[in-house]
């Protein structure tokens, strides 16, 4: 069985800054696991380590049982990654770039031809596959590099946002095929769509300044915060007792309040008396993120003030 | 099971030569005139404005040189691909050693090297004669300078975060390789207190080595064996260096 287990993971850049503010966690089995955070709260770090690309400062992680800081090499005979600025190299093909990229894990010639062509053909590349890389979209270029390491045959696969560039239909397509992935790959990716951690992810870590603020499935996610409603007012902005409620503002600019069951049928009579106009949803991860992240700047102010 | 082993790293190794060697040039046939446009222009002017009397040493240089161009083109192309592409990345979290890597994009610069090396066997043959021996210690030599200038650039690349900074080393390898050593000339064409400078770069030894051999340079004995040490001695502290201080996985 696959897993991944972070003990205390710690990275301080030479440069100074702290990137990774001891992160733990585990998952195990095939699935995916996806996870998001603001630019800069330390995603890419975090699996760039568990690629073995970088060292960590503190703690260690095991993948499948392996220390990646003792034993990388052994690490690296079963993962593969697409790092965030990864790149076609220009100069080849779609099937020249897999070829090769299957040459490196150790794969003949021949058999890496016939590799290729599969991989390609999944992400629907057959037309462009000889194409130079160069003269691909941009977005095509990020699906190359996601069939190269899809048709490694590594167990463990790390996508660092897979999704950024492509169109709404090649991202779908891409859902599709990570969602028929996931029943024999542990694929952990990271994202900015917030959707598709919804609809792929069967554990999502929040990370915000190198923390992991939550680790888990997103029904958990719901179940830990005490808030499982959302009430979005439309166009106009209402004064509102916060007893057992937080407000969210900012998503799309509207008011946006995070209640439970009780308090939430009391605000929406009150609404609609008042003649407002609003909705009321269950909360989404969205929702979620942005409390967590929100609630971890406040808390990171008052520690600063009081110190 | 060490068969498999073999012919895995040979994968790997083939790796590089495509990525960097066979499809470059496959797709952009451009870079083949530009690997012989170099040595051939140098070698050109040394022979016109010796009126042929250096054309010698000047093909002798020009193996050398060729070997000190794949050096200093792995050094940038390792860069290129590194921060551009973000290749190096995949392959360290890939079972291809840092070892593998580097051997596989040598051999991909020496790719580049045998147009040239095709064209300098040709002219040796009919204008420098060289017996037996000569040519094995100009094989020799070749290789050890081959060698120490793949792990210099393997070494230096590592070390660049941005291609900008690559083109920095690039100017201090090829300075330091080919434009303060005597490789084109003699030695004894550069006045004496200048001639401690020359010395400062490895590939002087390596030229005065084929050039004495091929009579083009008196040397003692001594000086000789001297030569050889050093060219070896460099050679192996770059190539330790290379291979224990590269930043394969980064800190
Ligand atoms: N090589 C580096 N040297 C120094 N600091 C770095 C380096 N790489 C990242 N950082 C810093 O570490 C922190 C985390 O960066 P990281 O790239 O992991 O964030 P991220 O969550 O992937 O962000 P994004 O969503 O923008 O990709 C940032 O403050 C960043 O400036
Ligand atoms: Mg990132």
């Amino acid at each position: 069985m696959q897993s991944i287990v972070c003990r205390g993971l710690s990275k301080t850049y030479s440069k100074g800054s702290k990137a990774l503010d001891s992160v733990s966690f585990k998952f195990e089995g095939n699935g995916i696991l996806a996870i998001i955070g603001r630019n800069g709260a330390g995603k890419t770090t975090l699996i760039r380590i568990l690629a073995t690309e970088l060292m960590p400062t503190k703690g260690t992680a095991l993948i499948n049982g392996i220390d990646l800081i003792k034993e990388p090499k052994k690490i690296r005979e079963f993962i593969a990654i697409v790092p965030q600025e990864a790149k076609a190299v220009h100069w080849l093909t779609p099937k020249q770039t897999v070829v090769s990229y299957l040459m490196y894990r150790g794969i003949g010639f021949s058999q890496a031809k016939i590799k290729a062509e599969e991989s390609l053909k999944k992400l629907a590349l057959e037309k462009q596959i000889n194409k130079l890389n160069r003269l691909l979209s941009g977005g095509t270029k990020r699906k190359v590099l996601v069939a190269t390491v899809l048709s490694s045959g590594a167990k463990i696969i790390f996508l660092d946002e897979p999704t950024t560039g492509l169109d709404p239909i090649s991202r779908s397509d891409l859902w599709k095929l990570l969602n028929t992935l996931k029943k024999e790959y542990l694929i952990v990716l990271t994202t900015h769509y917030l959707e598709e951690a919804e609809r792929l992810a069967d554990k999502i870590g929040i990370m915000e300044q190198g923390k992991l603020l939550a680790f888990d499935t997103l029904n958990e996610l719901r179940k830990k915060l005490k808030y499982k409603y959302s009430i979005k007012i439309i166009g106009t902005e209402i004064k509102i007792n916060y007893k057992d409620a937080v407000s969210i503002n900012g998503i799309d600019g509207n008011q946006q309040i995070l209640t439970n069951e009780n308090r939430s049928s009391q605000i929406s009579q009150m609404l609609i008396k008042k003649g407002v106009k609003f909705s009321t949803n269950m909360i989404t991860l969205e929702d979620i993120f942005y409390y967590l992240v929100k609630k971890s700047i406040i808390e990171e102010n008052e520690d600063n003030d009081e110190s | 099971m060490r068969t498999m082993m073999n012919r895995k790293s040979l994968n790997q190794i083939m790796a590089s030569v495509l990525v960097n060697s066979i499809y470059a040039m496959k797709n952009y046939p451009i870079m083949l005139i530009n690997t012989l446009l170099a040595p051939l222009s140098i070698l050109v002017i040394i022979v016109f404005i010796s009126r042929g009397a250096l054309i010698g040493v000047g093909i002798e240089g020009a193996f050398i040189m060729a070997m000190i161009s794949s050096g200093i083109g792995l050094q940038s192309d390792l860069s290129h691909l590194k921060n551009d592409f973000k290749l190096q990345d995949m392959v360290v979290s890939s079972p291809t050693s840092a070892v593998n890597y580097m051997v596989g994009m040598g051999v991909s610069e020496l790719v580049y090297a045998i147009p040239i090396l095709v064209i300098l066997s040709i002219m040796a043959a009919i204008f420098l004669h060289p017996t037996l021996i000569q040519t094995l210690i100009l094989i020799a030599v070749m290789t050890i300078v081959y060698i120490f200038s793949i792990a210099l650039g393997f070494f230096f690349s590592t070390v660049t975060t941005d291609v900008m900074q690559s083109w920095g080393f690039t100017g201090i390898i090829s300075t330091l390789l080919s434009t303060i050593p005597p490789v084109y000339y003699l030695i004894t064409y550069i006045p004496l207190p200048f001639r401690y400078i020359a010395y400062i770069s490895p590939t002087t030894y390596a030229a005065e080595i084929v050039q004495s051999s091929l009579g083009f340079l008196s040397i003692t004995q001594t000086n000789l064996i001297i030569d050889w040490i050093v060219i070896i001695t460099v050679t192996v502290i770059v190539l330790v260096i290379a291979i224990k201080k590269s930043m394969w996985r980064e800190v």
